[in-house]
């Protein structure tokens, strides 16, 4: 157990390492000079001897490893450096910004689980039967719809046509059906699909069959007795689901218009606003991360056995 | 069995047909695809122009039946490049063990601990549009997938009782490798890399509509549906009929997947460990 913690504890601390390296490499991959992109603003051509001084200014004149201690130093404190679009502190437009995704993510991850598990238990429940060849054919559907386009048929259909939702916009629950039915749907899929795969594993263990043997009702022996052994893999799912959900939600953003942070990237991207989009790069993986390490934590509350079979990776 | 061989015909067939009317666009489509008409801009379909035209009176037909070239052949260069980078990284891995396999792994659990589609689509944002740039950000946020399921299967063959009389018979490195070890495995591979395929078109796909890969007006479904954003509402052709061509090709990829998986009796981990 403390081996266990320890290996993680230091593939955590390897992962945020590399998450800092790759938001670093970015920076230095932007074509063009950030000095200039900083002071050219508003079709303002500076001098060469301006831009000099300000290289200096922002440390762009020291070698690369060096710029990355200082940068990470500024980062660890909290600086994110300074929006070349807005002129406003990164960190501030972050934390405006996350709200809107955290809740948009959460209710995606609500769905998700309960659709996920749900689906998943029906479709083995009657392995083989009608429903569970129409779920299986939904679970292929659902992960061959491009977000995007999934996104604009909502749109034409719940706004347009019928005009029950809004299309775009930032207020209550209404604005957030179509974007979190978007972000679940490929979610909810493969939950289902792990669910349903997990649990047939499951029907044709000793336990199992004692159970059956037992006369309990099928009820009982999926939900009471599989189900619990079943869910450890759905759960330990759930941290990738939400790389899957974060990396979505820049088009579900971007289209539904709400001012989240991944419509804040791809503002970024669009305005050339290179520090934003390394305080996005550096957000997400952090968030991700965490996230990731807290539903290791869950699993490994939930199923003693998942330790042991770790360890012997 | 049988089921798995229905699917496998389905799949098959759909592919073909997308596969050749992409090949044979050149000689099937009844317009240039980027010939400019704005008199018959915004048409429905009719008789002469079978799926109607879009806002700049450009034939829908011709356009769509070019519109999967580039992100097919993109999608298959880039799985190519990330699964030959994660094989190599992978195989050395697990066979090599000790220090070369904690730094590898090492490496790997790094790339596979970022989110991928959001540093893809940072690299393709900061790159800039550009095949190569594309290319890029493909391989470097998806090789780390392929190296860890490769570094488990040289592990499992690694150990297997053949293995260890060909080393007793004197095979040399390369042999076990090239001619033993990789050939045991390709039954994995060959799943892992339609199931890719797939996921790679869908991420081309994704960052073409949002400005970051395919260009307008290279003919390309997501940038045909991109192209439509403004005009969608009171023309619905222009994003059903490319968008319908992309979930069929990518419904085609995904059943063939399943078939493969079911025929051959692997099974891909869904749960990745960092």
């Amino acid at each position: 157990m403390k081996h266990y913690l320890l290996q993680k504890l230091f593939s955590l601390f390897l992962v945020l390492f590399g998450i800092s390296l790759a938001a670093f490499v970015l920076g230095i991959l932007t074509p063009g000079n950030p000095a200039e992109l900083a002071l050219s603003k508003g079709g303002y051509s500076p001098t060469p001897e301006q831009i000099k001084e300000i290289e200096i200014e922002m440390g762009l004149d020291v070698p690369y490893p060096v710029q990355y201690v200082k940068w990470l130093n500024r980062v660890l404190h909290g600086d994110l450096g300074t929006s070349y679009a807005s002129s406003r502190p990164v960190r501030q437009e972050l934390i405006e910004r996350i709200p809107i995704t955290l809740k948009l993510g959460s209710c995606a991850m609500v769905v998700t689980c309960i659709n996920g598990i749900l689906i998943g238990c029906i479709a083995a429940a009657f392995r083989g039967k009608g429903i569970d060849k129409i779920v299986q054919l939904g679970i292929n559907i659902s992960l061959s719809l491009p977000a995007f386009w999934f996104a604009l048929l909502l749109i034409l259909f719940f706004s347009e046509s019928l005009g029950w939702l809004p299309t775009s916009g930032n207020g209550g629950i209404r604005f957030l059906i179509m974007p979190t039915t978007v972000l679940a749907l490929p979610a909810s899929a493969t939950a289902a699909r792990l669910m349903r795969s997990s649990l047939l594993a499951e029907f044709g263990k000793p336990y199992y069959l004692a159970a059956i043997a037992r006369g309990t009702n099928r009820f009982e022996q999926i939900i009471k007795n599989a189900l619990p052994n079943a869910i450890v893999p759905v759960i330990a799912l759930m941290g990738n689901t939400l790389g899957g959900l974060l990396g979505g939600s820049v088009i579900v953003e971007t289209i539904f218009a709400l001012p989240g942070i991944g419509s804040y990237a791809i503002e970024a991207i669009y305005g050339r606003d290179y520090p934003a989009l390394q305080g996005y790069v550096l957000v997400t993986g952090c968030v991700y991360v965490l996230v990731s390490l807290l539903v290791d934590g869950i699993s490994l509350l939930l199923d003693p056995k998942v330790r042991v079979g770790r360890r012997r990776l | 069995m049988k089921k798995s061989d229905f699917q496998m015909k389905i799949a098959i067939t759909l592919l073909s047909f997308i596969i050749l009317s992409g090949l044979l666009a050149p000689w099937l489509a009844p317009y240039d695809p980027n010939e400019i008409h704005m008199a018959v801009r915004l048409q429905g379909p009719s008789k002469e122009y079978l799926f109607g035209t879009d806002a700049l009176g450009r034939d829908m037909l011709s356009r769509i039946l070019y519109g999967g070239r580039a992100s097919i052949l993109l999608a298959l260069i880039a799985t190519t490049l990330s699964m030959t980078l994660g094989m190599i990284i992978g195989v050395c891995a697990g066979y090599f063990t000790g220090v070369c396999d904690i730094v590898l792994t090492v490496v790997t659990q790094i790339f596979q601990g970022i989110p991928g589609t959001c540093l893809m689509i940072a690299i393709a944002g900061i790159l800039g549009p550009g095949m190569n740039h594309l290319l890029l950000a493909l391989v470097v946020t998806s090789w780390a997938g392929f190296s860890r399921i490769v570094r488990t299967e040289t592990l499992r063959i690694r150990e297997q009782p053949y293995m260890e009389g060909l080393r007793a018979l004197g095979a040399g490195t390369s042999t076990l490798l090239l001619k033993h070890l990789i050939p045991n495995m390709l039954p994995n591979v060959v799943v892992l890399f339609t199931t890719r395929v797939g996921r790679s078109v869908l991420s081309i796909a994704s960052l073409s509509y949002l400005g970051l890969g395919l260009q307008p007006p290279h003919p390309d479904w997501s940038v045909m549906i991109s192209d439509a954003r403004l005009h969608y509402r009171s023309a619905p052709h222009l994003i059903i009929v490319p968008g319908l061509c992309m979930f069929t090709l990518l419904f085609a990829i995904n059943l063939l997947g399943d078939a493969l998986r079911d025929r051959m009796d692997v099974r891909e981990e869904e749960v990745k460990e960092w």
